[in-house]
């Protein structure tokens, strides 16, 4: 076995990755090692050739490749460490690194800290539980976006999308320019999980109906895909009897939610949060695990690249104090709770002492669309700030920045609710 | 493909494997057709996973006679013979009302009869240590040690390779299409050509009747009995530990609760009577029915953490509800091997025997093949070697350094034995049966583009070529648009 050792190890090599051993690196870290499972670095951005990245970030709007490239080049000049085409299978909590490639063979390496950032993978139609037969033709949304954009092969004619996340979305869009008919989007639930300049840009540009609402209850076809049985759904998202149609096509593209991808992390013992899926983190983005870290899509499935490089950025900073030298505790953890409205907060806590630091970003989601509401802050009952927005939408994560000094020794927990302004 | 052979097989499930591998230890020349490009398609396909212990059957009955021997040489051979996975996990029949005892007595006592061992009905706390998650008002339960739990798609294809290893020569995508009746032979026309056999042997599963009638015997029709199931992510943090029956009623064994040998759990089916053959849709109704009934025994399971629903039909001819393996006295030559449901695939090793002594019968005696070889070695199991394996592995041969499905940890060299084996993988869905691409928590979603890669490659095919399972189950239907410009035009332009 070759047996190696590094101060950091990070795994993935996707976006948080690259921005966590960027920062890393920058913040004094030297010995880096980069893990990733394809072929080259990028993760999922590679695939995403559409644009629409690093408005936030860059100010520019980028493709997903483009945006990946900055982060490519800023970890090879740096000099960090990188191994392609590597899997990891193990981490361990004594954070023993255990992964193989076909030209070292069995890597283990001797790691001081962890950065997990294996990003997130797709539910199936399986885990959504639709009945019908079993052909060809059904796929996950972003399966047919790599067939698509990296295989150069277009995997049906006549396309219908259940879910309209972005992913679906985007390739509602990218199907229909392929030549494909996409017959229809269909949405489970009163309103879009997925940006709304997606559905802008993707649906409405191109007279692609979005049906809210409506779900598949059957799949149909022995060998390939031949229709899909489409309902109606109830508030409880429950099909409403009398209301099926079928939909004739030969595609299936499913983009029914992102479930980060932590095996990796359980087998660590990494904890996890019931309703990211993700570890439970502090404001440096460290789990339960001292020295072992998590950002980006492993930790909560974000909307925007672009915040997972601000998160990763932060993971990477919190991971170089760690080696050099550890970093101060409060003396009193505060828990981060959602209230009314907000879905989940990340991070689930607040534990360090950080010296020269002025904000600690909360990222939340809400649970459902609202108009013209107020987002409060409080310590027990204590409001200790609010912001208005003109509107929140569960596709779209909040940030939320706390000052430093709002946060006081005294408190235990924080509590973020969303209400009607004026409420 | 061949124009003459000793013994024509139809059919590539667990039942005409068997018989095949079986029949391969004598001097004959053994030929087996299947009509789809995999084995293990059908009824094999997608069952329970059982090696019942044989208290389940009448005594009086083939298939009670059949189950017990079947248990029994899986114990004593198969096991030891074959490189599959096979656990003897036991049995649970769990009784919750007074009223249901009578009916485990019977039970024990049936299975005396059919001479299944260690069987005893234990009581309180005792259940308990066998299922520790049981529902909590458990009375009693029929414990049957010698139960156990196999891998039927690792089965199937290790007794078709290990036949062909011995001589045997299988066909796929070669199905019947009409049998002639020569008298003394049978010319049997399949897709891929015409055979003459001086014996023919009926596996056809579900389509017996349909290939039972190309000779005109009618005596016999398989009524598909369709049952649905759900299977957990191995993360799900189930615990069960033993296979879990409720009482049976007169008309099902019930909704069984089991751990696969490779640590997932797997709930059903139920038993619907349906028309066509070819339906194996599940349906909301039957998959409702199949979690209800499974919570009964184990109430912590739910729909979170499931990773596949799928139904499998079972061939059953509901007149005798019985087997029915005999050679026809209608058409000398001909062998039914029909009717082969639940417990069929626990029954198999001794259908084959059954079936190797009505060949012998029809012949005449049999030779014994000096140089059969009864062992056989699948591809290497990455995930379940140490680390301190797995890097020898990879030393040796480096495509076991490219991990292909990232839930299952398979690499690329497994998925590359399994194409290349005697009898090796065509199919998207038959590696996946095979060496578990796929087969976990994000059912191929990055594993399959992969997947196909491979077999394109390795079977010279375009990729548009490869299938998902059946030969019209083609995954990709053309190529994208070309670039306006390519790489030269561009940099011209410049």
């Amino acid at each position: 076995m070759n047996k190696q050792e590094y101060e950091l190890v990070v795994v993935g090599g996707g976006p948080a990755g690259l921005a966590a051993a960027q920062e890393a690196y920058d913040q004094g870290v030297r010995d880096i090692l980069i893990l990733e499972r394809d072929f080259e670095l990028g993760g999922i951005l590679q695939q995403c050739i559409h644009n629409g990245f690093g408005l936030h970030y860059f100010g520019e709007e980028l493709t997903g490749p483009e945006y990946a490239q900055q982060f490519m080049e800023n970890v090879r000049e740096r000099g960090v460490d990188i191994k392609l085409d590597t899997m990891v299978l193990e981490v361990t909590p004594e954070k023993d690194v255990y992964a193989i490639n076909s030209d070292d063979g069995m890597l283990y390496i001797d790691a001081e800290a962890v950065i997990l950032a294996m990003g997130c993978r797709e539910r199936t139609r399986e885990a959504i539980d639709i009945p019908g037969t079993r052909p060809a033709g059904v796929y996950s949304a972003g399966t047919a976006q790599r067939y698509v954009n990296m295989e150069q092969w277009i995997p049906g004619e006549k396309v219908v999308i259940l879910g309209s996340g972005d992913i679906g979305l985007i390739m509602a869009r990218r199907m229909h320019l392929e030549g494909a008919e996409v017959e229809a989007v269909l949405e489970i639930m009163p309103f879009s999980g997925g940006l709304v300049r997606n559905i802008v840009q993707c649906l409405d540009d191109f007279d692609i109906p979005l049906r809210m609402q409506q779900t598949v209850t059957e799949i149909h076809g022995k060998d390939r895909l031949e229709a899909v049985t489409v309902a109606e759904v109830d508030d409880n998202m429950q099909p409403i009897p009398g209301t099926e149609y079928k939909i004739e096509c030969d595609t299936l593209l499913l983009s029914v939610g992102l479930i980060p991808e932590n095996e990796l992390s359980k087998d660590a013992g990494v904890k996890m949060h019931d309703v990211t899926g993700g570890p439970i983190v502090n404001e440096g983005r460290e789990t339960n695990i001292e020295g072992i870290f998590a950002c980006g899509n492993v930790l909560h499935v974000h909307d925007l690249v672009d915040w997972v490089t601000e998160e990763s950025l932060v993971a990477g900073k919190t991971a170089a104090n760690y080696l050099q030298g550890g970093i101060d505790k409060r003396e009193q953890e505060i828990e981060v709770n959602p209230g009314e409205n907000v879905g989940y907060i990340v991070p689930q806590k607040i534990t360090n002492d950080v010296e020269d630091r002025k904000l600690v970003d909360l990222y939340m989601r809400c649970k459902k669309p609202m108009e013209h509401v107020t987002i409060n802050l409080y310590s027990g009952d204590k409001k200790l700030l609010d912001k208005n927005e003109r509107r929140v939408e569960p596709g779209e994560m909040i940030t939320f920045p706390v000052p430093e000094q709002m946060i006081s020794d005294d408190m235990d927990s924080l509590k973020v609710d969303i209400v009607k302004e004026g409420e | 493909m061949k124009d003459k052979t000793d013994i024509l097989i139809i059919g590539g499930g667990v039942t005409g494997c068997f018989a095949a591998r079986e029949l391969s230890r004598y001097d004959l020349d053994i030929t087996l057709v299947e009509k789809e490009p995999s084995l293990c398609t059908g009824t094999t396909k997608a069952n329970t996973a059982l090696i019942h212990a044989g208290f389940n059957a009448d005594p009086d009955k083939l298939k009670g006679r059949l189950n017990m021997r079947g248990n029994q040489l899986y114990h004593e051979r198969i096991q030891h013979e074959l490189d599959v996975p096979i656990e003897w996990l036991g049995a649970l029949v769990v009784a919750k009302e007074e009223e249901k005892l009578p009916k485990l007595e019977e039970l024990l006592e049936k299975g005396q009869e059919n001479g299944v061992p260690d069987l005893e009905i234990v009581k309180g706390d005792d259940i308990y240590d066998l299922e520790p998650h049981l529902a909590d008002d458990a009375i009693a339960a029929l414990h049957a040690p010698t139960a156990g739990i196999v891998n039927p798609f690792e089965l199937t294809v290790a007794l078709a390779n290990n036949a062909a290893m011995n001589g045997a020569d299988v066909y796929l995508e070669a199905g019947v299409e009409d049998i002639e009746d020569k008298g003394e032979t049978k010319l049997v026309k399949t897709a891929k050509g015409d055979i003459e056999a001086n014996i023919v042997i009926n596996a056809a599963g579900l389509y017996a009747d349909k290939i039972a009638n190309m000779v005109g015997i009618d005596k016999f029709e398989i009524t598909p009995r369709r049952g649905e199931y759900y299977l957990y992510d191995k993360q799900a943090d189930i615990d069960v530990q033993t296979t879990v029956f409720p009482v049976p009623t007169k008309v099902s064994k019930g909704i069984v609760v089991t751990p696969t040998d490779e640590g997932n759990v797997l709930i059903g089916p139920n038993a619907e009577v349906i028309e066509s053959v070819e339906n194996k849709s599940t349906t909301r109704e039957g998959l409702d029915e199949v979690l209800n009934g499974a919570q009964k025994t184990i109430p912590e399971l739910s729909k979170r953490n499931v990773i596949k629903e799928f139904a499998g039909l079972r061939p059953a001819i509901t007149e005798t509800g019985d087997f029915l393996i005999e050679a026809s006295d209608e058409v000398p030559g001909f062998i039914n091997v029909a009717g082969i449901q639940s417990p069929g695939l626990a029954s198999a090793p001794a259908i084959a025997e059954k079936v190797v002594g009505i060949v012998k019968e029809e012949i005449g005696g049999l030779r014994e093949d000096p140089d059969f070889d009864p062992n056989y070695e699948g591809p290497p199991k990455f995930r379940h070697m140490s680390h301190e394996e797995q890097a020898k592995l990879v030393e040796e041969d480096k495509n076991y350094g490219q991990i292909i499905c990232r839930c299952e940890s398979v690499t690329k060299g497994e998925i590359l034995e399994a194409i290349r084996e005697p009898v090796g993988a065509r199919t998207v869905n038959d590696i996946k049966r095979r060496v578990r691409p796929g087969s976990g928590r994000c059912q191929g979603g990055f594993c399959e583009p992969k997947v196909v890669n491979i077999l394109s490659e390795e079977l010279g095919i375009p990729e548009d070529e490869v299938v998902l399972e059946s030969k019209e189950s083609k995954l990709l239907r053309e190529r994208t648009k070309e670039p306006l410009l390519n790489e030269e035009e561009v940099s011209d332009n410049e």
